[in-house]
């Protein structure tokens, strides 16, 4: 239960440590905030021959406006984004879902940037970057580059980046007016990675008919899983119970692919998704319709 | 070759400086380094809660960081809480019971604890948790507790304790 021998190399400027991935990319990791890494290297399971910590890059740490987007640096802790008010303002969906992940202690020192790049299926901020339409800038040695949350995500712990590429920053656009936003999971307990989750965001024109939907799930597949089909569904109606009914079922039952492990079977998962899926539809309902 | 580095850490308010190999743990380098064996190692990744410690101010698992990390950083340990001296902020009165700091005061009272196993790691996630919430509901308390594991006494008493604590500090 003891990490194997590593290298330890400590950059203090996104420069330096892209040079040192560029020269070490074969057998260096990154260190971000460590939550799953280390837990990993404990047990064995990764026994990387060097460590790059990023802990210490202050230019990696950052939440700020920006125009339209709200620009949020990769080592950013997960706790700073749960009571940071500009993202509470912008995106009040990720300041609603951050504190599903894991527990305090936990969050206090994970990152935004390890989460997505670490790409757990059972994880949120995967999930989240989907749902808010988030732009992921990478950097190597020689160039950087942005690649949109939907191309990102290669499957089960994978990513599209290039193994001598840095996550920076995340871009995430602010919610757009008369749009209602929902999170919602169900754990064994508080903290534990969640059977099932998803994230609903609605957008209501003057009416009240719907203009835009989004539903995106954890633990649903081998990443975040995006219902394109339930969201088209809402897509000019008013939403109202069948409608709610039909798109909770087109999800749960088409378009998510869930695997079951051992605290749950498949089907019971299929089945969150649909109770879940038609709460979250009606809460974010309501408060675009509160923001009108 | 085996890397060997020179940090130096405050740990309850005292300056330590050691050379370190990077692959040991801030746990470890409490206990065996410092002899500040009151941070308890139970599970090695981050589930059990019984390692949290204090990093800056905020709750963390010392099983999780490595001590090359803490360079410069400000820890306190469950060694920290009970010395008066260094925290007169907390006893403005004078009373000191036992030295004890008023959630430990709390546990005792309460019977917070049994075996003690998980109870530094539970301080050290209250301390903050208090600071931030000083009237929690049950719920909130359950909720705070969440990412310690307790095997033996029962969550009950701990709940108690925590709303006795809050009460003590208000």
């Amino acid at each position: 239960m003891k990490p194997a021998p590593f290298q330890y190399h400590v950059p203090h400027s996104i420069e330096e440590a892209v040079l040192l991935l560029r020269d070490h990319e074969d057998d260096a990791k990154l260190l971000a905030g460590g939550q799953s890494l280390v837990p990993a290297m404990n047990f064995r399971v990764v026994q990387p021959a060097r460590l790059i910590d990023l802990n210490r890059i202050a230019e990696l740490s950052y939440i700020r406006e920006d125009g339209d987007v709200m620009r949020v640096g990769a080592m950013t802790r997960e706790r700073h984004l749960e009571f940071d008010p500009s993202i509470a303002k912008r995106v009040p969906l990720l300041s609603e879902a951050a504190p599903f992940i894991a527990h305090p202690q936990i969050r206090n020192r994970g990152t935004i940037g390890g989460s997505i790049v670490n790409a757990d299926p059972a994880a949120e901020l995967p999930v989240l970057m989907l749902a808010l339409e988030a732009r992921l800038k990478a950097r190597n040695a020689s160039a950087e580059r942005w690649i949109d949350a939907h191309d990102f995500f290669a499957g089960m712990f994978t990513t599209a980046l290039a193994p001598d590429e840095i996550l920076v920053e995340i871009e995430l656009p602010f919610m757009p007016p008369r749009t209602g936003w929902s999170f919602m999971e169900v754990s064994p307990r508080a903290g534990d990675y969640a059977l099932m989750g998803v994230a609903a965001l609605v957008t209501l024109d003057e009416n009240g008919k719907c203009t835009q939907a989004k539903l995106v799930y954890l633990n649903a597949g081998d990443g975040p899983v995006d219902a394109k089909q339930a969201a088209e569904l809402l897509k000019g109606e008013t939403l109202n119970d069948p409608l709610i009914e039909s798109a909770a079922a087109l999800a749960s039952e088409k378009e998510i692919n869930p695997f079951g492990n051992i605290h749950t079977s498949a089907d019971f998962q299929r089945h969150l998704a649909k109770v879940l899926t038609k709460k979250a539809l009606l809460q974010a309902a309501q408060r675009a319709g509160e923001l009108q | 070759m085996t890397q060997s580095i020179s940090i130096t850490v405050t740990v309850n308010e005292k300056k330590y400086k050691r050379d370190v190999e990077p692959r040991l743990l801030l746990s470890d380098f409490l206990r065996h380094e410092l002899g500040l064996t009151g941070t308890h190692v139970g599970c090695e990744h981050g589930v059990c809660g019984a390692c949290t410690i204090l990093f800056d101010g905020e709750s963390m698992r010392s099983c999780l960081i490595f001590a090359v990390q803490a360079d410069g950083h400000n820890i306190m340990t469950v060694e920290g809480l009970a010395t008066p001296v260094s925290s007169p902020h907390l006893y403005p009165d004078g009373g000191r019971e036992a030295g004890l700091h008023p959630i430990q005061q709390a546990f005792w009272e309460a019977h917070g604890l049994q075996c003690g196993y998980c109870t530094p790691g539970i301080l050290m996630t209250l301390v903050p948790f208090l600071k931030r919430n000083p009237d929690p509901t049950e719920d909130e308390i359950r909720h705070a507790l969440s990412g310690n594991l307790c095997r033996c006494t029962g969550y009950q008493h701990i709940v108690d304790a925590v709303k006795l604590a809050a009460e003590k500090m208000r």
